[in-house]
């Protein structure tokens, strides 16, 4: 019988490997999506309206998840809506991180006025309610794809700014970076060179989950129709549509969400994977 | 005098974040494009209709103007009127607000019993594969968020096996005697058991998606400081007086280990309310966030305002309360 640390470390080790292995599927499915979608996602056709997947009496050859109302296939679409998840993923996460751990950096490691202007921020972030705010933005912007990374990143740079302005500020007095100070390095050298790279694990950790945050602000957005137009095909989207023939076609709700529901889990698993890793702060 | 003077510091933060919450939203809104006025218009209404109207509601005058009309309203309990209803801001907040509070608190206890349960069962068994299974499943329900619960709950128990209601309150066809709006509550006190049991099967769903995380947070952090607090001397002198393992979990042991769940339970439980917005939504919960969204898709600029004012308002009163909360339960604090 294994004893209970080894056990857990072949588990994070398997989740590690199962996350990004959908995860990189679904990117290559994402990228090559206008060569695997067996149909246009966009093309209706009423004579097919609501067919089931293939295993159930009565679906039509080809179409693989049984269509939607309008006759589009399930499948096609979830994998172009593969492509808006990954790239607001990509994009929002990664600017959300690039400005969230800035200013958490300068504001745990400089301190001062900085600091309290950035923590009052903070505060005030904290007292919205994100998905309202997100909804707000939304309709501030107009939809589009540009509109929801914007949105995702003005809601969540918080999330890495609290973070990382903490573990700078328990960097910043320590001896190492003292003794870098003493040997003539200026403070944003410092703060470069000693600092970051000791938080830089719990950046990573924190932009992996939000990664996936940002997958499901999507999914919510489009929900409440107000993501990217409603022609393309996003998963919330396919979610919102799901819902109302709940009882008359499950396959149009159920497959879009186990899309969602895996590729949400994956980023989480990947970032506690990454945490037990290399991260003791955060653990 | 500690205490107080910390109080004083506390209040008046506050108030800088709920002021810097006033500024941000009133603006923001305000740039959103779409006239309410002309929305609220028939199609025929002139330019001179929409005027008459804009300047009815006050939204002729310069924006700085309008901001200080709105928060001298606000401090006195003024809100404004609903371009969409036509009602004050303040009764309508007021009507959804019990709704929303009874769903919340609903999930919170459903939270406190789901991970108390397993963070109890998990030290039990710590070590071995009972808590192994219990960390799995803990991780899982952390990983995914409320709204992805929400729509896997509405499949198994409203499709699958429907044994809950997917949308609404109560049942409309119900005739309902109650002359408050906290309606779980006023069924239980006239002894309406009937009347408790739907509104039970229609909050049952959206109640435990809006649950299953924080309950997860719960059981990891209780779980934690529980293990740790089983190898205190004072919990091995219980064991040594012949106690068993569950008596000395209960009765020793989780006094001690319960203070730094409920800092975190706190902080959690604003996200939870933050979270009812899109829970009612998807189980069409006639509720404040249901009611804030509508209000965003209409343009409804004073509900809009008003909501998030309430929103901020409630989030800031949760953490002011686990504060002292904490200062009271926690011995070293009462007697500094």
């Amino acid at each position: 019988m294994l004893d209970g640390r080894s056990m857990i470390r072949r588990r994070a080790g398997l989740r590690l490997w199962l996350s990004a292995g959908w995860l990189g599927a679904l990117g290559a499915a994402a990228l090559l999506a206008p060569w695997i979608a067996p149909h246009d996602p966009l093309a209706q056709d009423l004579f097919l309206g609501r067919m089931p997947p293939f295993w159930v009496a009565g679906a039509e050859p080809g179409y693989w998840l049984g269509t939607d109302s309008l006759g589009r296939d399930v499948l096609s679409r979830i994998l172009y809506g593969a492509r808006v998840a990954l790239l607001v993923a990509l994009a929002a996460g990664g600017i959300s991180c690039l400005v969230g751990a800035t200013l958490g950096l300068l504001a745990g490691f400089l301190r001062g006025w900085f600091d309290m202007i950035i923590s009052r921020l903070i505060d005030i972030w904290m007292a919205f309610p994100p998905v309202l705010f997100a909804i707000l933005l939304i309709a501030v912007l107009g939809p589009g794809l540009v509109s929801i990374i914007i949105a995702v990143v003005v809601i969540d740079w918080t999330r890495f700014a609290r973070v990382v302005r903490s573990e700078a500020m328990l960097q910043g007095v320590m001896d190492y970076v003292a003794s870098a100070r003493v040997a003539g390095a200026g403070r944003i050298g410092t703060m470069i060179r000693e600092v970051l790279p000791n938080v830089l694990p719990t950046i990573v950790v924190l932009l992996t989950l939000e990664m996936g945050i940002a997958v499901i602000v999507e999914a919510i957005l489009s929900f409440v129709n107000l993501s990217i137009s409603t022609d393309d095909p996003t998963w919330g989207g396919m979610i919102a549509e799901g819902r109302t023939s709940i009882h008359q076609a499950w396959w149009v709700l159920v497959f879009p969400l186990i899309a969602l529901f895996l590729t949400v889990l994956a980023f989480s698993q990947l970032g506690e994977g990454l945490k037990d890793r290399f991260d003791p702060v955060l653990r | 005098m500690q205490i107080l003077r910390i109080l004083c510091l506390r209040l008046a933060t506050t108030l800088v974040t709920l002021a810097g919450v006033a500024v941000i939203v009133f603006f923001v809104i305000r740039v959103v494009p779409g006239n309410p006025i002309a929305m609220m218009l028939p199609p025929g209404a002139t330019e001179a209709d929409i005027a008459r109207l804009s300047a009815l509601y006050g939204l002729d005058k310069p924006m700085v103007t309008q901001f200080g009309i709105w928060i001298a309203g606000v401090v006195q309990g003024d809100f404004g009127t609903s371009i969409t209803t036509r009602q004050p801001v303040l009764d309508l907040v007021l009507g959804r607000l019990p709704a929303t509070l009874e769903l919340s608190i609903m999930a919170l206890v459903m939270a406190v019993l789901l991970g108390g349960l397993s963070a109890l069962i998990g030290t039990r068994g710590r070590g071995g594969r009972t808590e192994g299974a219990i960390d799995v499943v803990n991780g899982m329900a952390l990983s995914v968020p409320d709204f992805l619960w929400g729509l896997v709950l509405m499949l198994v128990f409203g499709v699958l096996f429907p044994v809950f209601h997917i949308s609404g309150r109560v049942t409309p066809s119900l005739d309902l005697p109650f002359v408050t709006d906290f309606y779980l509550f006023e069924s239980l006190l006239r002894l309406r058991f009937d009347l408790w049991a739907d509104l039970v099967a229609h909050m049952f769903m959206p109640a435990l998606a809006l649950a299953l995380p924080l309950a997860a947070i719960i059981g990891q952090l209780l779980k934690q400081s529980l293990k740790e607090t089983m190898n205190l001397d004072y919990v091995t002198l219980a064991r040594t007086k012949g106690y068993g393992e569950t008596h000395v979990i209960m009765r020793e042991a989780l006094r001690n280990a319960v203070l730094p769940t409920l800092t975190l339970v706190g902080v959690q439980f604003t996200f939870l309310i933050g979270g009812t917005v899109i829970i009612e939504r998807l189980f069409s919960y006639e509720g404040l966030g249901n009611m804030a969204i509508d209000a965003v898709i209409n343009r409804d600029l004073p509900l809009i305002q008003g909501i998030v004012i309430l929103f901020a308002v409630i989030f800031i009163a949760v953490n002011l309360i686990v504060d002292l909360l904490y200062a009271v339960l926690n011995p070293r604090l009462r007697h500094a």
